[in-house]
């Protein structure tokens, strides 16, 4: 197993109690392993624990980059949020802590 | 050939990359977003307690260090830091230049605030996410798009200043202006949309919030330049920085924007354009500079979007350290004195342990033992005294909590919550007003 850290690297944005997090490969050839092995459904059982809603998938082969749009991510948004990360910004690492094989 | 400037990604950005970008960057016009999702809501309170106030804190100041050099250099500035209060920002801006001896024409864009009209029709707007009956709404704010910004430019104006407004529409509507797009070219208009999105953060284009030692490399961070564009007619841009600033602008860092805070990327919403991003493409051309071209657009939506903010009370803080042996056992049994102390009085408190798994909400697998832990809590409430109550209570840990605790620390912040909803956009009526030293038109 690998961890997605080794391989690729990623930014968070929010918008309301949504966090978006962009998951795009170094080496441009591992676009397509990506997207066969990080699906909006495996993203949404590694992140349990942190999205309560649903996770939907982007694919942008253009430039070999993959989107995931996670709904009730950031303890109710921004604004509100009792959290200390309340934008969510931290959370491109915990996507990149997801394993997957080569 | 247009050569556009990103001086400023959000309020609190740094100064000095702008002054090198106006400087030295032979640029047309200089772009500063200052604008964040309840920065403007925040301003309409200023305004409130004092209506000449309610544009940008930092206007001033960034004004005072730019005037003098976009003067000389003949780069016109484009800027949302008029918040909640446009022509008062004129105002400002007009008051500075009289005082430095310097003459200025300056355009304030108004029309944005949709609070009236959201105020007596709230029920006709569906708010996401819904919005509880007794809130107090303290603002509403339209996105306006680049038509709206366009009749400004064409006064002549050095300094253009509006309020809310789209960010990409602030670099979109000098580039329909200098090239005459056609409102209804939805190509080109997607095309400036994207070239103004992945200016609108500033450093975030040129290796800012990108870099991690070993992994993703930049040199220079603390010497970080800020982007500028160079666009053609036909759309496409090369992306770059000044010679000598530090940071890095390659494939890697200009991906990782595109992508930044894109819902579907193939139908990216501004009030110009539903722009697709799965069509743009990057090409490196040397050092620190990616040429940008495709892009395609369909017709902009009927509705504007409206950002509504309203009084959410007070969140009342307290941290504390916790060191050396048995520091979680410590942080944690601190953790449940302040909850049985508060419980009765708090329906929620949020209780973090910075060092292990406050960010994360948890560590994915990770067992490591930390050596010293933070222990935080926070609690919401519309009563200022309860909110202060928080961090006193985490002080007196000192001595009414475990042993070694240090570095106690209490916050208390008034919050704004934002929630948004779609309102006709014959409802915003866009206008401006220009003003030069010595007088208002």
């Amino acid at each position: 197993m690998t961890k997605l850290y080794e391989l690729a690297h990623s930014r968070a944005g929010d918008k309301g109690d949504v966090l978006m997090l962009s998951l795009i490969p170094y080496e441009e050839e591992l676009y397509g392993r990506l997207r066969e092995q990080v699906t909006a459904e495996r993203v949404k059982e590694h992140l349990q624990h942190i999205v309560s809603g649903e996770v939907e998938r982007y694919e942008m082969p253009n430039i070999s980059a993959l989107q995931f749009v996670c709904h009730g991510a950031l303890l109710g948004g921004v604004t509100t949020s009792l959290g200390m990360d309340t934008h969510g910004k931290t959370l491109s690492y915990a996507l990149l802590e997801m394993e997957i094989e080569l | 050939m247009l050569r556009i400037g990103s001086g400023a990604g959000f309020s609190g950005d740094r100064l000095e990359p702008a002054v090198k970008l106006a400087e030295e960057g032979e640029l047309d016009y200089l772009v500063l977003e200052c604008l964040a999702e309840r920065t403007i809501a925040l301003a309409q309170k200023r305004k409130k307690a004092d209506p000449s106030l309610g544009y940008d804190p930092l206007l001033e100041k960034r004004i005072r260090s730019l005037l003098p050099i976009l003067l000389e250099k003949n780069v016109r500035l484009i800027t949302n830091m008029g918040a909640a209060n446009p022509i008062g920002g004129a105002l400002k801006i007009i008051e500075v230049a009289e005082e430095m001896g310097l003459s200025v024409k300056v355009a304030a864009v108004t029309g944005d605030d949709v609070l009236p009209y959201v105020l007596s029709n709230g029920d006709s707007i569906q708010f996401s996410p819904a919005l509880y009956e007794s809130a107090d709404i303290v603002s509403a704010n339209a996105y306006m798009g680049a038509s709206t910004i366009l009749p400004a430019i064409e006064t002549g104006a050095d300094i253009i200043i509006t309020g809310r407004v789209a960010d990409p529409s602030l670099f979109l509507a000098p580039m329909i202006h200098h090239f005459d797009w056609s409102m209804d070219d939805h190509d080109l208009l997607a095309k400036g949309t994207v070239v103004g999105h992945l200016l609108e953060c500033g450093g975030q284009l040129t290796g800012g919030y990108f870099a991690d030692p070993g992994k993703k490399e930049v040199s220079g961070m603390a010497s970080l330049g800020f982007p500028l564009a160079e666009v053609k007619t036909d759309g496409t841009a090369l992306l770059t920085k000044l010679p000598g600033t530090g940071g890095a602008l390659t494939l890697r860092t200009v991906k990782e924007q595109l992508l930044y805070e894109v819902m579907d990327p193939s139908a990216y919403i501004t009030p110009d354009v539903v722009a697709d991003f799965t069509t743009v493409q990057l090409q490196e051309d040397g050092e620190d500079r990616i040429f940008l071209s495709g892009g395609n657009g369909k017709q902009r939506p009927d509705e504007l979007k409206v950002s509504i903010g309203f009084d959410a009370g007070y969140i009342g803080e307290g941290e504390i350290t916790y060191a050396g042996a048995n520091a979680v056992g410590r942080a944690e049994l601190a953790g449940a004195i302040i909850q049985e102390r508060l419980a009765d009085t708090f329906e929620e408190l949020k209780v973090d342990y910075i060092g292990g798994t406050s960010a994360h909400r948890g560590s994915f697998g990770h067992k490591e033992t930390p050596y010293e832990v933070r222990f935080r809590v926070a609690g919401k409430t519309y009563e200022l005294d309860k909110a202060k109550w928080i961090g006193e209570e985490v002080e007196a840990l000192y001595t009414n909590g475990p042993a070694g605790g240090g570095g106690a620390r209490k916050y208390v912040n008034e919050v704004v919550g934002i929630v948004s909803g779609m309102i006709p956009r014959d409802k915003v009526e866009p206008d401006f007003k220009v003003m030069e030293v010595g007088g208002i038109d």
